[in-house]
C-alpha cells in the first residue's frame, strides 16, 4: 500500500463543545500578559530585555549568540591553515545548486602557489546572495572541504549587483578553517 | 535419440555461418569469429573494457572484460553428444573467467556476464587498478567521461584496502604541443601506444619501467606532435592524456553535445560540438565509419575559436556616405537599402562571389537571387591544399561538391570576375561568405574601385571593411544545413549554438533580400526553414531525390559519385 490511512481522534462532548479549550488558550495568553505587564515575561534574560513583551527589539538585540552549530548562513570560500585555496573548482557545488546561485570560471593554480600539486584553482567564484537558498547542498558536495555556511544572516543590499560575491569577498568572509587537508601535499 | 529435432539449431547456423551462444541464459546467433565483447554489447548484456577499441588490436591487457564462459563437455572416445530438448548440448562453465575482447564465440558457447564469478573478477580487476590511482577526481578534465569512474560506480567495492604508499609517477608532462600526460592516472590500457603505431603510423608512445612502475612515455627525442595527436586524448579511457586546450575550461557535465560536421576541408568529418550556454568548448569526433572513422585532425578539432571571437559581426553595417566608416543598422533598414541600391545595379555589371563553404540551402538561395537579378557573373571560391593522406582531404571547402550539383559548372567563371574588378566591367559585387582578398586573389584596392560592395559573412575580414553593406551571417555551429563531401555524401549539420548577437542564418538572409527584390517564385520565398529548402532541392536536383532532413541521418547518405575516396578509411576497409 502506498499511503498510511490516519486515524482520527474520537472527541468527548466536552472536545465538541470546545468551551474548555477556548478557556485552557486564554489562561495561557492572559498568563502571559500578566508577567509582561509585571515586567518579567519569559527569556527576559536571555533577550536581555526588560521583560515587556516576549519579542525580541531587533535589530538593537541580536539572537546571534544562540545561534545553533548547524546554523545555515551564507556560504563562505576557506583557507587551509596552510593559506592554500582549498577550492580546487571541481564545479560539484555549481552543479549542485538548486538555486543555481553559484558560478564557478576554472582556471590553474598560480605560477607562484605553494601548493602545486592542486594544479587547478578557481579563477573566479560568484555566488549570487539573491539566488542563494541556504539549503547547504554546496558544503555537503564538496570533496575539497573548500565551502561553509557562515552564520551570516543579515544580507542586506540596495542594489542587485551587490548581490554577486566574488572569489576575493568569499574568501574574506571564509578565513582559515582548522585541521589540514593532506590530499595535495606534495609528498604524498 | 527419438526426441532429438530434425534440424539441430548448429546445423541451421552452420548454415548462415553464424554460431549459438547463450549469453546470460538466452541463445543468440552471431557470425562466426565475432570477439565476446562485440557479441555481449550488441545484444545489450554490457561488457565494461579499459583497453579493447574497435578500431585498433586486441592488447588484453586490462582484464576488465572478464566473463564466465563454459563450452560443452570433451567427449570421451567413442561417446557421441547428448543434446536437451531444445536442441543444444549442455554447458560445463569454465572455473576461471576469460577476458571477452580477445576470444571469440563459439557454437554452443555459454557466458555470464552478471554472474558472481564475474562481478567478483570485475572488482577485484578495479581494486588493482586503483591501487596506486592518484584519485584526483575534483582536478581531472576527464572526471564525468571517465571510464574508472563509471565501472568503479558500476562494480567497484567503494572500499580502499591498500594501506601501502602509492607509488608516485609523473603528473602533468607536456608530451606534445597540444597534449599532457598523467602518468598515475593512467591504467595501462595502451591504447594511445596502438593508436600512434597503427593509425598514424608513428612510434611515439611507449611504456617503460618495469611491474608496477610501468607508464606511458614518448621516446628519447620524440614527441607526440602528430596532427592526429589529440585522438589518443579521446580514446584515453581515462584522463590520464588531456587536451591542453580544453584543460580546466569546463567540467564536461555542463557540455550539451551537439552531432554535426566539420566544415575545415571536404572530408566533412563527423563532429560533436560541445556546448554551454551559447559558447563552444570543444569539438570530439564522432563515429562514422565511411567518413572518419573515430579520428579527426588536431588542425580541425582546434579551428573553432572564432565561433565566440570578438571579430565576429553582430549587427548589419551599413556605409553612409563613400569614405565614411560602416556603421550598425537595423535589420529592416538595411535589408531595404539593400535592395534599393540592386535594383539601381545594371545586371551586366553586376558579379556574385559565392563560398563553397556555405550549405546547400544557402547556395540554393543564393541561385535564386542570381536568377532574380539577372546576374550570370557568379561563382565559387575554389580552394586546396595537399591532402595529407588520412582525413584532411585536398579540397579545403566543405561543400564543393554540392555547389557543383547545385549551381552547375563551376570554377571558370572566377576569372572573369577578377578580370571584371580590374579592368572596371564589374562595377558591383555581391560576396556572400567569402573573403575576396584571400583566395579569390582580388586586391583591396580593387575593391575600393568598386560603386558598390555588398558582404555577407561571420566575421569582420578586410573584404567587410571595405563593404558597403555588411550583413552578419552566422558560421557553421549556428545554423542547419546539409553539406556533400568530396566522396559524395550528403550530411547534415545541426545547430549548436544561438546566432551571436543579431546576426541571422545566411539562407534566411538571402531568402528575405530575393523576396524584398521582387521574387514571388513559392519555391523561394515559402520556405520557413533549411529543411524545407531540402524539399525544394530534392524535387529539383536529380542526385538529390528522395533526400529529405530525417531519411539523412546522422550517418549521412551517398547521392553521388565523385570517384574520390578517403584515404584513411580505405585503409581500414583493406584490414578486415
Amino acid at each position: 500500500m502506498s499511503y498510511i490511512p490516519i486515524k482520527r481522534p474520537k472527541f468527548t462532548l466536552l472536545d465538541k463543545i470546545y468551551v474548555v479549550e477556548l478557556v485552557k488558550g486564554l489562561w495561557i495568553t492572559l498568563k502571559h500578559l500578566a508577567l509582561s505587564v509585571a515586567g518579567k515575561s519569559r527569556n527576559k534574560k536571555a533577550f536581555n530585555g526588560k521583560g515587556v513583551g516576549v519579542c525580541m527589539p531587533f535589530p538593537e538585540q541580536r539572537w546571534d549568540a544562540h545561534l545553533p552549530e548547524y546554523y545555515r548562513g551564507a556560504p563562505t570560500l576557506v583557507r587551509g591553515e596552510d593559506g592554500r585555496e582549498r577550492c580546487v573548482s571541481c564545479q560539484l557545488c555549481e552543479f549542485i545548486c538548486p538555486a543555481r546561485a553559484i558560478r564557478i570560471t576554472p582556471g590553474a593554480v598560480a605560477a607562484d602557489a605553494s601548493c602545486q600539486k592542486q594544479e587547478k584553482a578557481p579563477a573566479e567564484f560568484e555566488i549570487d546572495m539573491l539566488r542563494c537558498i541556504y539549503c547547504g547542498m554546496c558544503q555537503e558536495v564538496c570533496p575539497e572541504q573548500a565551502i561553509f555556511l557562515s552564520k551570516e544572516y543579515l544580507i542586506t543590499l540596495t542594489d542587485r549587483k551587490d548581490a554577486i560575491r566574488n572569489k576575493e569577498t568569499l574568501y574574506r568572509l571564509g578565513g582559515t578553517r582548522k585541521g589540514l587537508v593532506n590530499k595535495w601535499n606534495q609528498y604524498k | 535419440m527419438s526426441t532429438q529435432p530434425v534440424t539441430l539449431p548448429k546445423d541451421e547456423a552452420a548454415a548462415e555461418g553464424k554460431v549459438n551462444v547463450q549469453i546470460n541464459g538466452k541463445w543468440y546467433r552471431f557470425p562466426k569469429g565475432t570477439r565476446i565483447a562485440d557479441a555481449c554489447n550488441s545484444v545489450g548484456a554490457h561488457v565494461p573494457c579499459f583497453c579493447y577499441h574497435p578500431k585498433l588490436s586486441v592488447a588484453g591487457s586490462c582484464r576488465m572484460c572478464l566473463v564466465e564462459q563454459g563450452m560443452p563437455p570433451r567427449l570421451a572416445p567413442g561417446a557421441t553428444p547428448t543434446y536437451g530438448a531444445d536442441g543444444y548440448q549442455p554447458i560445463q562453465w569454465m572455473p576461471r573467467a576469460v577476458i571477452a575482447c580477445a576470444n571469440t564465440v563459439a557454437e554452443n558457447m555459454g557466458i555470464r556476464t552478471t554472474s558472481k564469478l564475474t562481478s567478483e573478477a570485475r572488482r577485484g580487476v578495479l581494486e588493482f587498478l586503483l591501487t596506486n590511482h592518484p584519485l584526483d577526481c575534483p582536478i581531472c578534465d576527464q572526471a564525468g567521461e571517465c571510464k574508472l569512474q563509471e565501472y568503479t560506480t558500476d562494480y567497484g567495492s567503494g572500499t580502499h584496502r591498500f594501506t601501502e604508499a602509492k607509488i608516485k609517477k609523473g603528473k602533468n608532462i607536456p608530451i606534445g604541443p597540444r597534449v599532457n600526460l598523467d602518468q598515475e592516472r593512467c591504467v595501462l590500457c595502451r591504447r594511445c601506444v596502438r593508436f600512434m603505431k597503427e593509425i598514424v603510423g608513428e612510434e611515439v608512445l611507449g611504456v617503460v619501467g618495469r611491474g608496477a612502475h610501468n607508464a606511458i612515455s614518448c621516446y628519447p627525442g620524440k614527441e607526440l606532435d602528430s596532427n592526429y595527436s589529440m585522438n589518443v586524448v579521446d580514446i584515453c579511457p581515462v584522463g590520464a592524456m588531456t587536451s591542453k586546450d580544453f584543460r580546466f575550461q569546463m567540467r564536461v557535465w555542463f557540455l550539451k553535445s551537439t552531432p554535426t560536421i566539420d566544415v575545415n576541408c571536404g572530408t566533412g568529418t563527423n563532429i560533436n560540438i560541445w556546448t554551454r550556454e551559447q559558447k563552444v568548448y570543444r569539438i570530439t569526433p564522432r563515429q562514422n565509419d565511411e567518413v572518419n572513422s573515430c579520428w579527426m585532425p588536431d588542425s580541425h578539432r582546434l579551428n573553432y575559436k572564432y565561433i565566440n571571437a570578438p571579430e565576429r559581426l553582430t549587427t548589419p553595417m551599413i556605409k553612409t556616405d563613400a569614405g565614411a566608416p560602416l556603421r550598425p543598422s537595423t535589420w529592416d533598414a538595411t535589408l531595404n537599402l539593400v535592395v534599393e541600391q540592386l535594383h539601381k545595379c545594371a545586371p551586366a555589371e553586376v558579379a556574385i562571389i559565392v563560398s563553397a563553404r556555405l550549405t546547400n540551402e544557402e547556395l540554393y538561395m543564393a541561385r535564386a537571387l542570381a536568377r532574380q537579378l539577372g546576374v550570370t557573373k557568379f561563382d565559387i571560391v575554389p580552394r586546396t591544399g595537399e591532402s595529407d593522406n588520412m582525413l584532411i582531404s585536398a579540397d579545403r571547402n566543405p561543400n564543393t561538391t554540392g555547389a557543383k550539383l547545385i549551381l552547375g559548372k563551376t570554377g571558370t567563371g572566377l576569372n572573369t570576375i577578377r578580370r571584371g574588378v580590374k579592368n572596371g566591367s564589374i562595377r558591383s559585387l555581391i560576396v556572400l561568405g567569402e573573403d575576396v582578398t584571400a583566395e579569390a586573389g582580388i586586391p583591396e584596392q580593387d575593391l575600393a574601385e568598386l560603386d558598390y560592395l555588398l558582404v555577407m559573412d561571420h566575421s569582420e575580414t578586410p573584404t567587410t571593411k571595405a563593404a558597403d553593406v555588411v550583413l552578419p551571417g552566422v558560421t557553421f555551429a549556428e545554423k542547419y544545413g546539409t553539406m556533400v563531401n568530396v566522396a559524395g555524401r550528403i550530411q547534415r549539420l545541426n545547430k549548436a549554438i544561438e546566432p551571436v548577437g543579431d546576426s541571422r542564418p545566411d539562407w534566411d538572409i538571402l531568402r528575405d533580400i530575393t523576396q524584398r527584390l521582387g521574387c514571388d517564385c513559392p519555391r523561394v520565398i515559402a520556405c520557413p526553414s533549411p529543411m524545407i529548402i531540402l524539399e525544394e532541392i530534392a524535387a529539383e536536383f536529380a542526385p538529390f531525390e528522395g533526400i529529405n532532413w530525417g531519411n539523412i541521418g546522422n550517418e549521412g547518405k551517398v547521392i553521388t559519385d565523385t570517384g574520390v575516396t578517403i584515404p584513411l578509411i580505405e585503409r581500414e576497409k583493406a584490414k578486415k
